[in-house]
């Protein structure tokens, strides 16, 4: 990890784009989630009856609080640390997550999607030296899906078979030259200006192509911010149900499965019946300790032994002077054992001396 | 470097001849030896056997960075990764098996012993059947035969086995065959890499 303390360095790049902080309620009506299932991660949600005899949950997600709470309209930019409870992978169990993440709700412009974006590619930039954020826009698969009239199955199968690259499941689609645009896009993969450039070399249908504009426009805005290592990657899918716009995914060196994850969700403020837009992103700060580091050499800096009542005064005095010389320093008669100092002092006689 | 995981046994050696076709070398790996690991840096590859049901979980977890994996798991486990490339090799079919003179009662629960419980959930769920899942770990053929289930779900090459013990292949529910796939965020940050690999090996045949 490039800092130690990730939530103070996020906090401070949010407010500084005049983000402000949220804080939601640990408790939850079920109905929220259930209502919107599709929404969530995972669905299982940890339930409680409370006292009034209602179904409550401990929140597996922020987002759906967040846009409940809000009354659609006013653009409101917030950012929030929360734990929230979900099973991270089937048959895990739940667990607790710490999250942070910021929503963008309301009359959204082209400007606040660029910040947004550009936000959480500067938060994987404050989390790791080595990362990517991929982007990807529904409406491109989504404009061939169309225009091939697929049904609702049919669509389901293609957008499973793009989220996994998968060019066998897409060869088998009903409509071979769908199939084929289709399979030239998940092997799309590179640097954004240049990929949605060569994306829009295909023969795509009007929506994909007004969808890829989209996204050359927010890589022009990006540019000016000086983000670089952004991808477009088209095999980027969330739940269509409510993602059918922008959607992105961040990844660090070393960590397995993507640590930011967000997109544009218009959709669930349509079924909520709020007006206008909705975007956002949520880092999973869990996953950043999965990263493989190797432990640490020493449990402190410095053992200060003492050995009588007598010697107290001085191994007090020289425990003082080190920590504020900026070292973590711990006294004691007797050495603990299985720990390991960089360096070991004895206080003895009125005197202190270093272990060779 | 990427880290390739190759699954153990026959076709594991296969898909390795196809790997050095490809121009991955690295004849090592087939030699008889304690060593886990066997690389190559010339070309830039580090090959390691293990258990077929567990490529897909070394991959997901990025210990691999691309690996090969039957189909079977893939539908089975449903791990995260990215499903690059059909290497039309280990082809087979996973059926639905049971006596040569097998019919089905509807008006009573179906027994289905199988090592694949989320397969034969999910093939179950879309006919509307109502099943009883016993999960094997080897051997299923002799389920049906000594009444612990009335089918079972597994994976048919030739039917050979099915045949000698008086069973037959009476539905199939997917074709089967090796997969070449990739863990997604080492597809971020090797992505030439693991794309001209693919290539390659589409091209090797």
């Amino acid at each position: 990890m490039k800092t130690p303390n990730p939530q103070r360095a996020l906090r401070a790049l949010y407010t500084g784009c005049g983000y402000l902080p949220f804080r939601v309620r640990k408790f939850e009506d079920y109905d929220l989630y259930a209502e919107n299932k599709r929404f969530l991660q995972s669905h299982r949600v940890l339930t409680f009856t409370d006292t009034d005899g209602r179904l409550k949950a401990l929140k597996p997600d922020v987002t759906l609080s967040i846009v409940k709470s809000s009354g659609g309209g006013e653009l409101r930019k917030l950012f929030y640390q929360e734990n929230v409870y979900r099973e991270p992978r089937p048959g895990e169990g739940f667990c607790e997550i710490a999250q942070m993440g910021l929503e963008c709700i309301g009359a959204l412009t082209g400007f606040d999607v660029g910040e947004v974006l550009m936000l959480a590619g500067r938060s994987l930039d404050a989390l790791a030296e080595d990362w990517v954020l991929t982007v990807s826009h529904i409406g491109v698969v989504a404009g061939v899906l169309e225009a091939a009239g697929f049904d609702e199955e049919q669509r389901r199968a293609a957008f499973a078979a793009v989220s996994r690259k998968n060019a066998p499941a897409l060869a088998a689609l009903p409509d071979a030259q769908a199939a084929a645009l289709l399979q030239s896009l998940i092997r799309l993969y590179g640097p954004l200006d240049e990929t949605v450039a060569q994306a829009q070399e295909l023969p795509l249908p009007p929506a994909s192509r007004a969808a890829l504009a989209e996204l050359a426009a927010l890589g022009d805005q990006l540019a000016l911010y000086g983000l670089k290592r952004v991808a477009l990657d088209l095999a980027v899918v969330n739940d269509v149900d409510y993602y059918d716009d922008l959607v992105f995914r961040g990844f660090v060196a070393g960590v397995s499965s993507p640590v930011l994850s967000g997109g544009r969700y218009d959709r669930l403020l349509e079924r909520m019946g709020k007006p206008g837009g909705a975007i956002g992103f949520a880092v999973y700060l869990d996953r950043l300790e999965l990263a493989p580091r190797p432990a640490a050499a020493f449990d402190g800096d410095v053992l200060l032994l003492f050995e009588s009542e007598s010697d107290l005064p001085l191994a007090i005095r020289t425990a003082e002077r080190l920590r504020q010389a900026g070292e973590s320093v711990r006294a004691a008669r007797t050495a603990p054992a299985d720990l390991r100092y960089r360096r070991v002092l004895r206080v003895r006689n009125g005197e202190v001396r270093e272990d060779a | 470097m990427l880290n390739v995981a190759l699954p153990k046994g026959r076709l594991g050696e296969k898909v390795y001849e196809r790997m050095a076709r490809a121009g991955y070398p690295c004849p090592e790996v087939l030699e008889e030896s304690r060593r886990l690991t066997f690389e190559n840096p010339e070309t830039g590859v580090r090959y390691f056997w293990v258990k077929p049901s567990d490529v897909a979980i070394y991959v997901e977890r990025g210990a691999a960075d691309v690996g090969i994996a039957g189909k079977d798991i893939l539908l089975e486990y449903s791990p995260q990764v990215y499903e690059l490339l059909d290497l039309g090799m280990g082809k087979c079919r996973m059926c639905v098996a049971g006596r040569a003179d097998f019919r089905d009662d509807t008006s009573r629960t179906l027994r289905v012993a199988t090592k694949f419980p989320n397969i034969a959930r999910a093939h179950y769920a879309a006919c509307g059947r109502e099943i009883s899942i016993i999960k094997l770990n080897g051997s299923i053929e002799i389920a049906p035969l000594l009444g612990l289930s009335d089918v079972i779900v597994d994976i048919v090459e030739t039917g050979k086995t099915l045949l000698e013990n008086g069973l037959a292949p009476l539905t199939t529910i997917v074709p089967i065959s090796a997969r070449f796939i990739a863990n997604t965020a080492s597809y971020q940050f090797h992505s030439d890499e693991i794309r001209t690999m693919c290539e390659r090996l589409e091209n090797a045949l």
